[in-house]
């Protein structure tokens, strides 16, 4: 636990009027508020600690309290006897203000430091109860096999189970909201909602782009030559392909509606894009570099 | 003025259906002026619904609205500010979305 400097946090010196001290916090607030920077976990550590040095810089006492032996809290044993001797003091709100911010960003998260010297929570935590549910986000972590198909999946979110349908096709990073499944409202209020981001890992050979599927095949020279038939692996299981003669190495073929689901769209798949990689032979025996000198030879003759 | 949010609201008081909220217990649950939402209303970020004459807010709306009532009161931005702000969390959502997208398909030459 270490000692924090409320005024560095303001951005004030340990002189500052409390038409200052005010000032600055409305300013940092403004900034640094979690309904203007969502999903910013630095900013809503910044506005924790910024909440927190008003809550002690606003209140005369606190600050009195603070600068008296902020720096020296190990040793402040007083510090027990003030919060015995002022039951209920620290229920109260900044007394100059009269307001404060009521969203619940967090929620319980004041410093060590500023427990030790005050003691629990501020009278805005305590006191202050929401009218509808918060919003709560949770992260899925699923294997792309998971994805390919729509199933239902149980998850336990705040101690309740909730049964899922995950359509097939969901991306990595995607969120999806389910309504009313949240924090319970207070006072008969609606519940908030629970979102759901996933992410998705994919340790296949198949690398994915929304709901198409792209994938490297070996091709021996010959075929890539000649033209053939190989057998090559898809998504949910092998389908034989007929390789053109004069097969480039890196050229690509499209197998429609091999891909991954198209998300919402019931039996509708994206495509699969095979990248020839066509294997040059290894080992050659004398016999087979002979033919192959012949074959140079019948090439630059021929031109 | 202090916005408390917690009220004494019962579930048949909040909402006489579960879509639609009375514009006038909303207003009085978070102690409000009606101009306020009608001023939301008119820089398009909030829907009124008017049945039989009386005016409702979508329950949908709550998540949002609280956020505009913070802003508002709390964070003294004026309506213009909020109108704007409203308009760059939307772009920047939009942006989070597309890098998403963006991400996904770098993971593609990552291998």
């Amino acid at each position: 636990m270490e000692f924090i400097d409320y005024y560095k946090i303001l951005e004030l010196t340990k002189n500052a009027t409390d038409a200052e001290i005010k000032k600055a916090y409305r300013k940092l607030a403004r900034k640094y508020h979690p309904d203007l920077n969502p999903n910013d976990a630095a900013a809503k550590l910044k506005f924790q600690q910024v909440n927190e040095a008003n809550e002690v810089l606003s209140d005369l006492e606190k600050r009195k309290k603070y600068d008296e032996h902020g720096k020296d809290w190990k040793y402040a044993d007083d510090a027990k006897r003030y919060q015995q001797q002022r039951p209920g003091q620290n229920r109260q709100r900044p007394t100059y203000s009269g307001e404060g911010f009521s969203g619940d960003f967090g929620g319980g998260d004041f410093s060590d430091f500023f427990e030790s010297m005050f003691g629990g929570q501020s009278g805005r935590r305590g006191g202050q109860v929401k009218f509808r549910g918060q919003d709560i986000t949770a992260e899925l972590h699923l294997n792309i096999k998971d994805v390919y198909t729509t199933h239902k999946q149980t998850l336990t979110v705040n101690g309740k189970n909730i049964r899922l349908t995950i359509p097939a096709g969901v991306e990595h990073g995607q969120t999806i909201k389910i309504a009313g499944h949240g924090g319970e409202g207070v006072n008969g209020g609606p519940s908030g909602d629970l979102f759901i981001s996933f992410s998705i890992t994919n340790p296949t050979k198949f690398r994915r782009e929304g709901h198409h599927l792209h994938t490297e095949v070996d091709l021996d020279l010959y075929t890539a030559v000649l033209g053939g038939e190989i057998t090559v692996d898809t998504f949910e299981g092998k389908v034989k392909l007929v390789v053109k003669p004069e097969t480039h190495n890196g050229q690509k073929v499209k197998l429609r509606g091999k891909g991954f689901p198209v998300y919402k769209i019931e039996g509708e798949f994206g495509d699969l894009f095979i990248t020839w990689n066509v294997k040059i032979p290894a080992g050659l025996t004398d016999h087979e570099k002979e033919l192959f000198r012949q074959l140079q030879k019948l090439r630059s003759d021929g031109k | 003025m202090k916005r408390n949010y917690s009220g004494n609201f019962k579930n048949s008081e909040v909402m006489e259906n579960k879509q639609l909220i009375p514009l006038e217990q909303f207003c009085a649950h978070y102690h409000i002026e009606f101009a306020f939402i009608h001023s939301l209303h008119d820089y398009g970020l909030v829907e009124i619904t008017t049945v039989e004459d009386i005016q409702y807010l979508k329950s949908e709306q709550l998540s949002e609205l609280e956020k505009l009532i913070r802003l508002y009161y709390e964070l003294e931005i004026n309506m213009e500010g909020i109108d704007a702000i409203n308009h760059l969390l939307q772009r920047m959502n939009e942006l989070r979305q597309e890098l998403g997208v963006l991400k996904n398909r770098l993971r593609l030459y990552e291998d």
